[in-house]
């Protein structure tokens, strides 16, 4: 193989780190439009879980790829795990609360095996 | 009176020990938040993290868990690319015109109700697949379960199926091998019918 020039790596992580910030601006921003669009309080949170959550990894992947320092690095990674941890704790917690208060419209979820007597079987898988 | 007070420090000394994972994992996050590995940050964030331990304590974990390192590297990669596909799905869902897709509420039956794999299972579906948990039965292991988009994903069925294979591939990375073998049993006789 031929001698790979320094500045090849350097590019590479450039071109890699402004994919990286595209896609995580584009998820985020989905993210954003979905928060505002659908129009129940659970399709909210799948908008803050999944697209947000990929968005800003993929923005911290793509500054840790620029930046270079392993300082930044490990506290990129830091707020990557906290957020990981954090967020479905955080939608599963509201999403409760939401049904437990009565904020869901239930008639709109079909089919909807959560009855609302807690006594009530649940479909038997076999 | 000295003698028991001795025997509670004692005791209470032991409780701390016995957290060291929880420890362990305070400190690294403290020394990785100042960014440098010194003496300083480490003994430090042990300093804290015995603060916290001893502060804020938490109920012991009850369950036994292993790692087995090729089935949580499978684990982990089938995360990064549930989590990819689920991300650019909802995202394509939130900017499509045209009205939101029927959702629906799921409930699926845990073969294993553990604390430790009920939690992990809980959190990743919420991460990975289109849906979300909002209610958790610990006695059980009922897990319900919100679907954004219920056709896309196989009905209620497909969901089932889906989170029932998540729950055998967290099983395989960390369930001890007697908790394996008797879902496994369990699996052939009723699971999959």
């Amino acid at each position: 193989m031929t001698e790979v020039d320094p500045g090849f790596w350097t590019t590479l992580a450039d071109v890699v780190a402004g994919v990286s910030l595209l896609a995580g601006a584009f998820l985020t921003l989905a993210a954003a439009v979905g928060a505002v669009r659908f129009d129940s309080l659970l399709g909210r949170m799948h908008a803050v879980t999944k697209p947000q959550v990929l968005g800003l990894i993929l923005l911290l992947l793509g500054l840790a790829l620029r930046v270079r320092s392993w300082s930044a690095v490990t506290m990129l990674a830091l707020v990557v795990v906290f957020q990981l941890a954090t967020a479905p704790v955080a939608a599963h917690l509201v999403s409760r609360a939401g049904f437990r208060t009565g904020k869901i419209d239930e008639d709109a979820l079909v089919p909807n095996e959560m009855e609302h007597d807690a006594a009530a079987a649940p479909p038997d898988r076999d | 009176m000295n003698d028991s007070a001795e025997t509670t420090l004692r005791a209470r000394a032991g409780r701390v020990a016995a957290q060291w994972p929880a420890l362990a994992g305070l400190t690294v996050v403290w020394v990785l938040l100042w960014g440098d590995l010194s003496w300083a940050n480490v003994l430090g964030g042990l300093a804290l993290g015995v603060l916290v331990v001893v502060a804020l304590p938490l109920p012991p974990i009850p369950s036994r868990w292993t790692i087995r390192p090729g089935p949580a590297l499978g684990l982990l990669g089938r995360f990064v690319v549930d989590l990819v596909v689920a991300s650019f799905n909802v995202a394509w869902i939130a900017i499509r015109p045209g009205p939101a897709p029927q959702a629906a509420v799921v409930q699926v039956r845990l073969r294993n109700p553990e604390d430790v794999f009920l939690t992990t299972t809980a959190v990743l579906s919420t991460l990975v697949p289109g849906t979300l948990v909002v209610e958790t039965e610990r006695d059980t292991g009922l897990l319900s379960v919100h679907v954004l988009d219920i056709d896309s994903s196989g009905g209620p069925d497909g969901v089932r199926d889906y989170l029932l294979d998540l729950e055998d591939r967290v099983l395989r990375s960390f369930a001890p091998r007697d908790v394996l073998d008797r879902c496994r049993a369990q699996d052939g006789t009723e699971a999959h019918p």
